[in-house]
């Protein structure tokens, strides 16, 4: 008889011709009917209109016919739980029936019709089969419970079963144990904290009984159950292991890896001098090595796991490499986890023959294997120094096969041979040099320049290769970038006459035409410490650099311990917590291994190399994390989490949807895009005397692990900035960046205590908004939001105080290809209040390739909030085509009012009357006016000079300033002829607004 | 715990869908047939995550049997269960195809329903299975017989009824080892070793407790020990022959593992292997060693390349076992450059030939002597290409059988013990066979 027939019809009228058949007298034609009414259920058509002329069918003598309908009735009762209850009775029947078979038959079905309204008239049957004389029975009933608990927990604990659960793991049925412990597993793990498998000495002594005498499944059960258990001492944890080991003699593989679970668990407990803890050691390398002849699947689930009992106990597979070796037709799969294996266990004793292995894999044809072969061999370099030198020799030899994936994998390990070895094999750059054109890919062009930059005295022609790096400097990944970036200033530092220009080209390139905030950070602490003090600036770049880790690729050791728990599980396979891909409650618990008692603690200590279980933080392997992690990191280390609150950066993360252009869109967004909301400085404000701890910028420039950096004093890599004591930088940019740059150090100290933003934002503020004319200080305008990031409109600005009313002034440009109308404009709540005092006015359409320029007057009666950077503002614009958003910085000088002269009495009273920590101090260098010119350019900018005094040669400008809200700031001036940096001390009341101040000073008097 | 189960055809159509679980949608069977089976690229994992959601596949000819799952499941398992899966349908109807696997779907639900419950794997032995589903619709059973397979698909011995009964009580002991070399060109062994079999063929009545002896070093040492010093108290003189039986060499094995009716702590604390074998075939044991392998053959190979358009190959293959033996079935497998435009072979035995579709020469020998050499001579015409990269030169496997144990392996004795009936373990008729098989067999060149 053949079935396959069910599966042709495809005929219209199916559905009415199967009715009929499905109603038909003969029971063999309702079979036939049923049959194809399954086999029509599984290509996936919709029989579920038949609900209850199958149903019909249920009552029937016939166990087939009666399986198929209960196999209907698992897929449709769903959708038809109505029509479910009809079944109801059938199955309270069949629990009755004297056939265990058909008794089994219906309470594993009935769990599996997930209805509510049913189930609570299976209680009473289950409850009958969770005691039923017959074990076949009694575990289908056990997973039953399992089953009607995932649908209604609340109904399980309320009728009792998980009490008749549990009384099951004493059965005396092995299966029925089985099954029982399985069942109660499952519902403990969907309630983390309550006791349900209450293991306990006596109930652990029923589980390994039962192991020797059940399936392979239900062996699989126990010993998964088992490894949750924590024994109470080292004895019980031998006890149990002495009983598991047996298992790893089971032709099943899983029942091996559970047995290996729970001994590498177990082991934890037992004191290292023990015998039997070396017996233990010993007993588990073969049944590991006899996976790897397992079919290719569970290989590669072994290999999985191995490579995480390798990292663990790297003692137990130390002799037995050669398993390891790949095999040509194995699959690719099992060769890519092999090679990780192999890379792990090799050792001066076997590095011999590893590296002759991977040298024939160089040659495969599967690039992704030979990548990591080639890969390999650069990490037996690191890992056995003794290897190092037959390590470089072939992957030279390979770079002269000149395949292209190969020479670039190269290239990229040599610069890791490089730093482990320092002044060893720079002989072979000339030989990578040489390759220099045939790499294309990121990772390989970075190691490359990375190398050309570490060692630009050996290379004659260093800054040709690099300038040649440079042409596309913006086509080139962040990650090249960034290292070309570091190269040149290296190159720079190195051979500083030849340079210059180069240095300069690569600064602005990565400062002024980049939108990458690292690439902008990077280059301006470059810049402010080649302009500063270019031996600080040696000292940093070229910084003696840390040596990199010999193990790689390491699981940081608390999740490697929480995977040894998961061996054998689908989380061993992935290498990830199962928190990271299971949903729901399940598997958020987290599993750890046991400490160690008492009689162990002695012994443990000496043994370092195994403190992996956490206990030694001093022990934990330094992590090389992937390459993928590691941009940036420069930054990071000492500043806190990076901000978008620059100008520019800014508006990448400010593109959100949403129709309202009020505070709601803005506000959501700054709880996203902004760093905690720290207070700008509440306490009071450093006076000049003591030194501001300064900012410690560890530098590493091939952006290696920050393991190493947090962990170990920055005293090497590091260097302190301190306050510059000469004026002006010998080297400098453009001459507008230059000279606003040569006063940015005298910044750094004051904004050190800050939030970051606020240093940040100084940055960008300096880079964008220099250059002011005579009268009041009115910034270039800077391009706010980018026509890419908002749908073709650009949008760029500036803000001006004209005749005593605050303007904003846009320039709207439309760079896409239809019309925009309807524009608006909306500011977030702001430090200063500042709000629109009328309509965006564009009357007429924006048309494509349009440019207008409006004038925004705005007021200070808005609802206020403070910012960071205090002059922070963030701002909607909406058109007909969406609402964007962006956010930009105003020139605090903006804000100071015309009447803003204080009588000398008040100013004195004032001056002493504020206290003299709310003084700051900053110093303004480079500056050339003398006290005079000085003092009319601030008028202009309604700084208003009140008295001066000459004492010694040296100008003293006492000034004063008012704020739109009504702050007051006073200032003193200090000129001294021929000496071009000013120092400026501000008193204010508010001291927060000192910082703003100060810059409206700086760019006022430069212009 | 598993949440359902496809099997599809190579097409990616579904033939078989259970659905255990509630968080395994319709969609995932599209998922699976999308993202693994009609992927564009060769699928690197067998086990792949789409969505939050576990599938775990294996092939069988062109037949996809997929796992899914959303939990985090014993992955170990999951697979031993497709394995144990694949074996139940073969042993039920044969190879699995498409075709077969149509014309019984009914029977793969019912044996689904029965061997995964929930996602868990129930007892999945045919022995025990193939008592109550059947495919000849329901037999009536008495109350007995219904207990009897109630207690034999729950119970200890879940893999063997009671009341078999054979005229004459056989058995038939089958060592297949199958030999792994990987050797340089030079002639070192990178690497060596012998995963063997033993299978056993029972045809004996009753519930018979079984005892199966090899030469295993740990146990010959073991009895050595004891015996010489039962000699020593007897009294007698030390004849030199403290190792055992004379002159019967002992073997190392790495490890074994164990079909599941054999003892496991029993061999764990006194290495003894008694168990009550299933009826019919059952594969009692696999082992491994590594130490002292009789290698039957060895390849010397010899490539020379001749410019950029030809190779001359020469390969000797040298038999290494006792004159008196005949290997068989002996193949050389050596692989061509895919540029490879014409061959001339010459060889002293057997056929060669040049297989354009294999990118190898193939030479055949049906039979050669132990202690014996031969020798195949190949020039190989090469078509200029510039492709880049060098030929990756695999290596040349070599295939054969030997009558021999590679490994060494030889049964002691498999002793039989019915309590119940009246036959002793010298009426039961024995019969023992070796035969050692190349696995991957392979010298570089």
């Amino acid at each position: 008889m053949t079935d396959s027939k069910y599966f042709t019809t495809t005929k219209k009228g199916e559905i009415f011709e199967l009715k009929a058949e499905l109603n038909s007298d003969k029971k063999e034609k309702k079979k036939e009917a049923v049959k194809k009414v399954i086999a029509s259920m599984t290509v996936g058509k919709d029989v579920s209109a038949l609900f209850p002329d199958v149903v019909n069918c249920m009552q029937t003598d016939n166990l087939e016919l009666k399986k198929l309908v209960y196999l209907y009735l698992m897929n449709y009762a769903k959708s038809q739980p109505d029509m479910a209850i009809m079944a109801v009775n059938t199955f309270v029947k069949d629990c009755e029936d004297p056939n265990p078979l058909i008794r089994a038959l219906a309470v594993r079905t009935m769990g599996c019709i997930r209805v509510d309204k049913i189930t609570e008239y299976l209680c009473e049957p289950l409850r009958k089969c969770l005691k039923d004389e017959d074990p076949y029975v009694r575990k289908t009933a056990a997973v039953c419970v399992a089953k009607l608990h995932d649908i209604n927990a609340q109904l399980v604990e309320d009728q009792g079963f998980l009490d008749t659960l549990k009384d099951l793991i004493s059965d005396s049925n092995p299966m029925v144990v089985a099954n029982a412990v399985a069942a109660l597993s499952e519902i403990a793990e969907s309630h983390p904290n309550s006791n349900l498998l209450d293991l306990n000495p006596q109930s652990i002594n029923k589980l390994l009984t039962a192991l020797n005498e059940c399936t392979e499944w239900g062996q699989i059960f126990i010993l998964d159950c088992l490894a949750n258990y924590t024994p109470r001492d080292d004895r019980e944890s031998q006890s149990i292991c002495e009983r598991v080991t047996p298992r790893l003699s089971h032709a099943n593989s899983a029942v091996v890896l559970s047995a290996v679970k729970v001994l590498m668990k177990f082991m934890e407990m037992l004191p290292k001098d023990l015998d039997y803890y070396g017996t233990l050691l010993k007993k588990l390398a073969p049944p590991l090595v006899t996976l790897l002849s397992a079919e290719p699947e569970l290989q590669y689930v072994a290999l999985r796991n191995i490579n995480l009992i390798v990292q663990k106990r790297p003692e137990i597979l130390k002799h037995e490499m050669k398993v390891f070796f790949v095999k040509y037709n194995d699959p690719i799969y099992v060769k890519l986890e092999k090679l990780d294996i192999m890379i792990r266990l090799a050792s001066q004793a076997n590095i011999a023959q590893v590296l002759a292995e991977l040298k024939e894999y160089a040659t495969e044809v599967d690039v992704d294997f030979v990548r990591k072969a080639v890969r390999a061999i650069g990490r037996c370099a690191i890992k056995v120094e003794q290897s190092a030198e037959r390590c470089v020799s072939t992957l030279l030899d390979l770079i002269q096969t000149k395949v292209n994936y190969v020479v670039q994998e190269a290239i990229v390990v040599i610069k890791d041979i490089f730093r482990k070895y320092p002044n060893k094999y720079e002989s072979v750059i000339a030989t990578l040099c040489e390759n220099l054109d045939s790499l294309d890919e990121p990772e390989a062009r970075a190691a490359m320049i990375w190398i050309v930059g570490e060692y630009a005295e050996r290379i004659d022609n260093a800054d040709e290769l690099l300038e040649s790096f440079l042409e596309g400097f913006h086509d080139e990944s962040t990650q090249v970038q960034l290292q070309l970036l570091t190269a040149i200033v290296k190159l720079f530092l190195k051979k500083p006459t030849e340079t210059q220009e180069l240095v300069q080209q690569v600064l602005s390139l990565a400062t002024q035409d980049s939108d990458n905030p690292d690439l902008r950070d990077r280059g301006y602490i470059y810049w402010r410490l080649l302009s500063t003090d270019p031996v600080a600036a040696k000292e940093v770049v070229l910084a003696e650099k840390p040596l990199i880790s010999e193990e790689t690729d390491l699981i940081e050791p608390t999740l490697l311990e929480e995977l040894i728990c998961h061996i054998g599980t689908l989380a061993s396979v992935y290498h990830k917590p199962p928190s990271a891909f299971v949903e729901g409650s399940r598997g958020v618990m987290h599993k750890r291994l046991p400490a160690r008692t008492g009689s162990g603690e002695g012994t443990e200590c000496p043994d370092v190399g195994n403190a992996a279980g956490g206990s030694a933080p001093e022990a934990a392997p330094s992590i090389i994390p992937s390459q993928g992690d590691l941009l940036g990191d420069l930054l990071n280390l000492d500043l806190a989490p990076p901000t978008t609150t620059g100008p520019t950066p800014s508006t990448s993360g400010m593109q959100m949807g949403g129709m309202d252009l009020l505070g709601g869109g803005l506000e959501s967004l700054m709880d996203e895009s902004e760093p905690p909301h720290v207070p700008l400085r509440t306490d009071p404000p450093q006076s000049p005397s003591p030194q501001p701890p300064s900012p410690v910028y560890t530098h590493t420039d091939y952006t290696y692990t920050d393991y190493s950096h947090t962990d170990s004093p920055p005293d090497h890599s590091s260097t302190e900035h301190s306050p510059p004591a000469e004026l002006g930088g010998d080297i400098g940019g453009s001459p507008a960046m230059g000279a606003g740059f040569g006063a940015a150090p005298a910044v750094m100290p004051a904004s050190l205590n800050a939030p970051v933003g606020g240093g940040l934002g100084d940055l960008f503020d300096l880079g964008g908004g220099v250059g002011m004319p005579m009268g009041a200080y009115i910034p270039p305008k800077t391009v706010w939001l980018p026509a890419m990031k908002a749908k073709g409109l650009e949008i760029s600005g500036t803000f001006a105080r004209r005749a005593g009313v605050i303007q904003m002034e846009l320039v709207l440009t439309n760079k896409a290809m239809s019309v925009m109308t309807d524009f608006a404009i909306q500011f977030n709540r702001n430090s200063f209040g500042l709000a629109p005092a009328g309509p965006l006015q564009v009357l007429t359409p924006l048309g494509p390739n349009q440019t207008i320029e409006v004038s925004l007057p705005l007021s200070t009666v808005g609802p206020v909030m403070k910012m960071d950077p205090l002059n922070n503002l963030q701002v909607a614009v909406k058109n007909n085509i969406d609402v964007f958003y962006f956010s930009c910085q105003y020139p605090i000088s903006m804000l100071f009012v015309e009447d803003g002269k204080m009588e000398r009495q008040v100013f004195l009273a004032t001056w002493k009357d504020i206290p003299n920590d709310n003084e700051s101090q900053f110093q303004i260098q480079d500056c050339h006016l003398n006290s005079e010119a000085a003092s009319n350019k601030l008028q202009g900018s309604n700084i208003f000079t009140i008295a001066k005094r000459t004492v010694e040669g040296q100008d003293m400008l006492y000034m004063s300033i008012k704020l739109s809200n009504g702050i007051w700031v006073l200032a003193e001036l200090k000129v001294q002829a021929g000496n071009p940096n000013y120092t400026i001390s501000l008193k204010c009341r508010a001291p927060e607004v000192s910082q703003c101040v100060f810059q409206c000073y700086e760019a006022v008097l430069k212009n | 715990m598993i949440g359902g189960l496809f099997i599809y055809n190579h097409k990616g159509e579904v033939l078989i869908s259970r659905v255990y679980r509630d968080d395994i949608g319709r969609n995932a069977v599209d998922a699976f047939r999308v993202n693994v089976i009609h992927a564009r690229q060769q699928v690197r994992s067998p086990v792949t995550n789409i969505a939050r959601t576990s599938f775990f596949h294996v092939k069988r000819s062109n037949i996809w049997l997929a796992a899914v799952t959303k939990q985090n499941v014993n992955a170990a398992m999951v697979f031993e269960f497709l394995y144990k899966m694949c074996d139940v349908m073969t042993a039920y109807f044969g190879k699995i195809s498409e075709e077969n696997i149509k014309n019984n779907f009914v029977l793969i639900y019912e044996l689904l329903d029965e061997i995964l419950d929930f996602g868990y794997p129930q007892n999945s032995e045919t022995g025990a299975l193939k008592t109550f589903i059947t495919q000849t619709g329901i037999k009536s059973q008495s109350k007995e017989e219904q207990s009897q397979i109630t207690s034999q698909v729950t119970g200890q011995i879940g893999w063997r009824r009671e009341g078999i009964k054979y005229r004459r009580n056989e058995l038939f002991l089958d060592v297949l080892e199958s030999v792994n070399l990987l050797m340089s060109p030079q002639g070192q062994v990178l690497s060596a070793h012998v995963s063997g079999r033993v299978v056993m063929k029972s045809y004996l009545s009753g519930m018979p407790e079984c005892k199966f002896g090899m030469n295993d070093k740990i146990v010959i040492d073991k009895q050595g020990k004891g015996g010489a010093s039962e000699e020593a108290a007897a009294g007698k003189s030390d004849l030199g022959g403290s190792g055992g039986g004379g002159g019967k060499q002992s073997i190392a094995i790495d490890d074994c593992t164990f079909h599941q009716c054999v003892r496991l702590s029993k061999f764990d604390a006194e290495r003894s292997i008694s168990f009550i074998p299933p009826d019919g075939e059952c594969e009692l044991m696999r082992y491994r060693t590594t130490k002292d392998i009789i290698l039957p053959f060895r390849v010397i190979p010899l490539v020379r390349e001749v410019g950029r358009t030809k190779l001359e190959v020469k390969v000797v293959i040298k038999s290494n076992f006792k004159p008196s033996l005949l290997a068989q079935k002996i193949e050389v497998r050596i692989p061509t450059p895919l540029n490879t435009s014409g061959v001339q072979v010459i060889c002293m035995k057997g056929k060669a030939k040049y297989k354009a579709s294999e990118n190898a020469i193939v030479w055949k020998i049906k039979r050669m002597a132990g202690m014996k050499e031969s020798q195949i001579s190949a020039e190989i015409e090469l078509l200029p290409t510039n492709d880049k990269k060098k030929w990756a030169r695999p290596p040349i496997s070599m295939n054969f059988e030997v009558p021999f144990a590679p490994s060494g392996l030889k049964v002691r004795y498999l002793k039989v013990f019915e309590p119940k009936l009246n036959y002793s373990d010298h009426d039961v008729i024995k019969w023992v066979r070796y035969i050692g098989r190349s696995g991957i067999y392979e010298t570089r060149c």
